[in-house]
C-alpha cells in the first residue's frame, strides 16, 4: 500500500529513488519479521531430526545427523500411538468443530443482517459482547455447567463449546449486509424459493469469503485450545493434541526421553494447521478481491 | 480462578482450617472411629495420576480384584494443573476417589477439606511399619488416629559427582558442605564448575534446609507459623550466596538445554539432588556415560549423615468418595505390592516409600551409567536419615512462586537469597492471610 501511495504524493527525481528506498526498506521488515517467526519453526525442525544426545550437544540451528522418520516411528510406537489417536481427536474437534460453528454464525449473522424483528439490535449488541469475554474466562463456569449434568470428561464437554462464535456471527452479519443485496433475496422469493433455500443456494455463494475466514478462524482456535480440554478432560483417549504434548512436556522431569517426543510430536502438531492454511486461502483471496471489486 | 479459590478457602475455613489437630468429618462425620466399611457388591474407583504408565500397575490389581475396578485417569503433574482441577472438581462434587498429590500440596487440600481420613479403614494404620519414617508424618500432619493419604515415593537426596574429574585433578570428594566450598575453588581453577545452583527450582534449596534441620512452617493447633528466615535457612542461604558471590557456581535455569549442555560437557561436576535425578543425568548427558558417582550429601558436621528430600507424591482418598474403604484398600496395595511398585519403577522410575522398597531388585543392582555402582544403596540410606519433623505450608505454590523471583534477582545482582527470603517470608504470611487461614504475626 505505502509502495503505492509514495510515487503519487513526490514530485521530481527522487521519486524513483524514494520508492526504490521505502520499498528496501519494507522488503526488510518484512524479510525480518518472517525470520522472527519462521525461526522457532526451523529450530523445531531441526531439532525434531537429532537423536537424544546430539539433541544438546549440536549447533541448535543446523542439522547433525537425519534421523527425523525414526523420531517419528518412535512417537508412533509410544504408548500404543496414543498420539496419532490426539491428532485424529484434533481432527475432529478442530474440523467438525469449525464446520458447525461457522454454519451456525453464518446462519446467526446472515439472519440479524437481512431480517427485521423485534430485539434484532439487543440481540446482536449482546453477541457483541461476547467477543470482548475470553473463552479462558469461560471455561472454569462451564466446567461447572457440565458437571451439573455429568457432562464433563467427554467429548461434547469441549465439542460443545466449539460451535460457538461471536466473532463469526459479527463478520456473517457485516459481510452479509455489504455484499448481499437484497434484491436478489427478492428475486429469490419471486421464484419460488423458501427462506432456507434462499440462504443455502443464493446467499452462502456470496457469503463464501467470510465463511471461508470464520472457518479459519474457528479452525484455529480450537486447534489452540488448550485451556477448556485441560480442564474439562480426564481421559487421555479424549485428549486433543495440545493438551497430550502438555501433560507429556509435564513429565519430562520424571522420564527425560519424552523430551525428544513432545518435540517432534509438536513439529506434527502444526502440520494440519499449515496445510488448513494453504488449502483454503486461495478462497481468502479472490473472494477478498472480488469484495474489492464491487 | 485464584478469586474463586480464595473465597471457597474462606467459606471452608470455619469448619476446617485449623484443624490440623482436631479430627476430621469424614464420611459420617465420626472421625476415625470406625466408618469405614466396605460397599455392597462390585465397585468402580476412579483414580487420577500423571504418572506415566501407572495403568499397567493398576491393571495387575484390576485383574486380582474383579469387584473393585479401578480406572485411570490422567492430566498435567499437579502444579501443571491438575491440583487446581481437583480444586475445581471438589467444588463441583465429582472428585475422583483418589488422586495423586505431591507431599508439599497435602497441606493445602487438607485445609481445603479435600481429604478423607482413612485412619478406620483396615489395615490403614497398621501399615505405618512399612514405610520409610519421614513419610508416614507428612500424611497424617502429627494428628492422633488420621491418616490422609498413603505415600507412593520419595526423593532423598545425595550427591552425584564425576568421579573421573575429581580423580584426574587430585581433588579430594567432599564429605562436608566445607570441604565442598574448598573444592569448588579448586575446580573453578581447573575452568569447571563444581555445580549449577538451582535458582528457579526452589524444592532443591527446600531440600538443602529440610537436611539442616530447618523448619518453613509449623502448626500448633489453631494457627500457622512461618519461618522462612530461620537460623539454619539463612545459614543456608548465606552458604550458597558465598558461592555465587565468588563465582564458584553457575546459575543456568534448571531443566533447560544449556542446563544439560553443562553436565554433558564436563563444566558442572556435581549435582546435590535427588534420586530421580540419577535419570535426568543418565538422559541429559549421555556422553558421560561410565563416569559419574553417588555420595552421601555433604554434611555441615563432619561424621553426620543428615540427608534432604526433594519431591514425592502420595495417594490419597479424595473427600466425598463414596467407597473410601475400597479406595484405602487400592491405596495401601499400589504403593506396598512389589509387583505394582516394580511396574511403576519401570514405566515412571518412581523410588518407592517402603522400607522394603528399597530392597527390589531393581535397586539392588549395579547401574553403569554410574560405573557399576550400586547408586540406590546411598539413597535408601539417605532416605532414614531425612527428618520427619518437616512440615510444609499451605501455599506452597506461592512461596515457591516469590521466593524464585527473589534468587533469580539475587543471581542477575539484585538483592541476596537471604533478602529473597524475607520477602518470601512477608509474601507468605500474607498469602495465608488472604486466604483466611489464620497465621502467626
Amino acid at each position: 500500500m505505502s509502495a503505492q501511495t509514495a510515487p503519487a504524493r513526490t514530485k521530481g527525481r527522487s521519486s524513483v529513488q524514494e520508492s526504490i528506498a521505502s520499498r528496501v526498506l519494507a522488503m526488510a521488515v518484512m524479510a525480518i519479521a518472517t525470520l522472527y517467526f519462521l525461526t522457532p519453526i526451523w529450530w523445531l525442525f531441526v531439532a525434531s531430526t537429532k537423536t537424544r544426545g546430539q539433541f544438546t550437544t549440536t549447533a541448535p540451528l543446523w542439522f547433525a545427523d537425519f534421523n527425523l522418520f525414526e523420531n517419528i516411528q518412535a512417537l508412533f510406537d509410544y504408548r500404543n500411538a496414543v498420539f496419532l489417536r490426539w491428532l485424529l481427536n484434533s481432527a475432529l474437534y478442530a474440523g467438525l468443530g469449525a464446520a458447525l460453528a461457522t454454519l451456525f454464525a453464518a446462519m446467526t449473522g446472515y439472519a440479524i443482517a437481512k431480517y427485521t424483528f423485534w430485539g434484532r439490535n439487543a440481540l446482536f449488541n449482546v453477541i457483541l459482547g461476547g467477543v470482548l469475554v475470553p473463552a479462558t474466562a469461560l471455561a472454569l463456569p462451564l466446567f461447572l455447567l457440565f458437571s451439573q449434568i455429568g457432562a464433563t470428561n467427554t467429548y461434547w464437554a469441549v465439542f460443545l463449546p466449539s460451535l460457538v462464535s461471536p466473532f463469526g456471527v459479527y463478520l456473517s452479519r457485516i459481510y452479509a449486509a455489504a455484499s448481499v443485496p437484497d434484491e436478489i433475496i427478492e428475486a429469490a422469493r419471486i421464484d419460488g424459493a423458501g427462506e432456507v433455500k434462499t440462504f443455502f443456494t443464493v446467499s452462502t455463494r456470496m457469503l463464501a469469503p467470510a465463511l471461508v475466514t470464520i472457518f479459519l478462524f474457528q479452525f484455529v482456535a480450537i486447534w489452540n485450545n488448550f485451556f477448556l480440554p485441560l480442564i474439562m478432560l480426564r481421559d487421555e483417549a479424549l485428549f486433543p493434541v495440545t493438551l497430550g504434548l502438555y501433560v507429556w512436556n509435564t513429565q519430562v522431569s520424571q522420564i527425560p526421553d519424552i523430551r525428544a517426543l513432545v518435540i517432534i510430536g509438536s513439529l506434527l502438531s502444526i502440520i494440519p494447521l499449515i496445510i488448513t492454511f494453504l488449502g483454503l486461502q486461495r478462497f481468502w483471496q479472490s473472494g477478498l478481491a472480488n469484495g474489492g471489486l464491487k | 480462578m485464584a478469586i474463586s479459590r480464595i473465597a471457597r478457602t474462606g467459606a471452608i475455613v470455619a469448619a476446617a482450617t485449623l484443624a490440623l489437630t482436631a479430627c476430621s468429618t469424614g464420611t459420617g462425620g465420626d472421625g476415625a472411629s470406625g466408618d469405614c466399611a466396605p460397599s455392597d457388591g462390585p465397585v468402580t474407583l476412579t483414580f487420577t495420576s500423571w504418572l506415566p504408565g501407572v495403568e499397567e500397575a493398576v491393571a495387575i490389581w484390576n485383574e486380582e480384584n474383579p469387584d473393585i475396578q479401578v480406572n485411570v485417569q490422567t492430566g498435567p503433574n499437579g502444579l501443571g494443573g491438575t491440583y487446581q482441577n481437583f480444586f475445581n472438581q471438589l467444588a463441583a462434587g465429582n472428585a475422583p476417589d483418589l488422586g495423586q498429590i505431591e507431599y508439599d500440596a497435602m497441606p493445602n487440600f487438607r485445609v481445603q477439606d479435600g481429604l478423607e481420613n482413612i485412619a478406620a479403614c483396615e489395615g490403614i494404620l497398621d501399615a505405618r511399619s512399612q514405610f520409610v519414617d519421614w513419610t508416614w508424618s507428612q500424611v497424617t500432619f502429627g494428628e492422633e488416629n488420621a491418616v490422609y493419604a498413603i505415600p507412593q515415593d520419595t526423593g532423598p537426596m545425595a550427591m552425584f559427582y564425576r568421579a573421573d574429574l575429581f580423580e584426574e585433578a587430585g581433588i579430594d570428594v567432599p564429605t562436608t558442605w566445607d570441604e565442598y566450598r574448598a573444592a569448588a575453588e579448586a575446580i573453578r581453577e581447573e575452568g569447571g564448575y563444581i555445580t549449577n545452583f538451582s535458582q528457579s527450582d526452589i524444592n532443591q534449596f527446600a531440600g538443602f534446609v529440610w537436611q539442616t534441620g530447618g523448619q518453613w512452617f509449623s502448626n500448633s493447633g489453631d494457627e500457622w507459623q512461618v519461618n522462612l528466615t530461620g537460623d539454619e535457612s539463612l545459614m543456608v542461604a548465606e552458604y550458597w550466596q558465598g558461592l555465587l558471590a565468588d563465582d564458584l557456581v553457575s546459575a543456568n535455569p534448571p531443566w533447560t538445554d544449556e542446563w544439560n549442555a553443562a553436565f554433558n560437557n564436563s563444566e558442572v561436576w556435581t549435582w546435590v539432588s535427588a534420586v530421580w535425578g540419577a535419570n535426568t543425568i543418565l538422559s541429559g548427558a549421555p556422553d558421560t556415560a561410565g563416569n559419574w558417582a553417588v555420595a552421601p550429601m555433604p554434611q555441615w558436621e563432619a561424621g553426620a549423615s543428615a540427608a534432604g528430600n526433594w519431591g514425592g507424591s502420595t495417594t490419597a482418598v479424595l473427600k466425598g468418595s463414596d467407597h473410601p474403604y475400597e479406595a484405602a484398600q487400592f491405596a495401601l496395595w499400589l504403593n506396598t505390592d512389589a509387583d505394582a511398585l516394580t511396574a511403576m519403577n519401570r514405566t515412571a522410575q518412581i523410588y518407592p516409600a517402603t522400607i522394603e522398597g528399597a530392597n527390589l531388585p531393581v535397586f539392588t543392582q549395579g547401574v553403569e551409567f554410574y560405573g557399576g555402582q550400586e547408586i540406590y544403596q546411598v539413597f535408601a540410606e539417605a532416605g532414614t536419615n531425612v527428618d520427619p519433623n518437616f512440615v510444609w505450608g499451605p501455599t506452597m505454590t506461592q512461596v515457591y512462586n516469590d521466593v524464585a523471583d527473589g534468587f533469580s534477582g539475587a543471581i542477575s545482582g539484585t538483592g541476596t537469597l537471604m533478602d529473597a527470603l524475607t520477602a518470601g517470608q512477608q509474601s507468605t504470611i500474607a498469602a495465608l492471610r488472604a486466604a483466611s487461614i489464620p497465621v502467626q504475626e
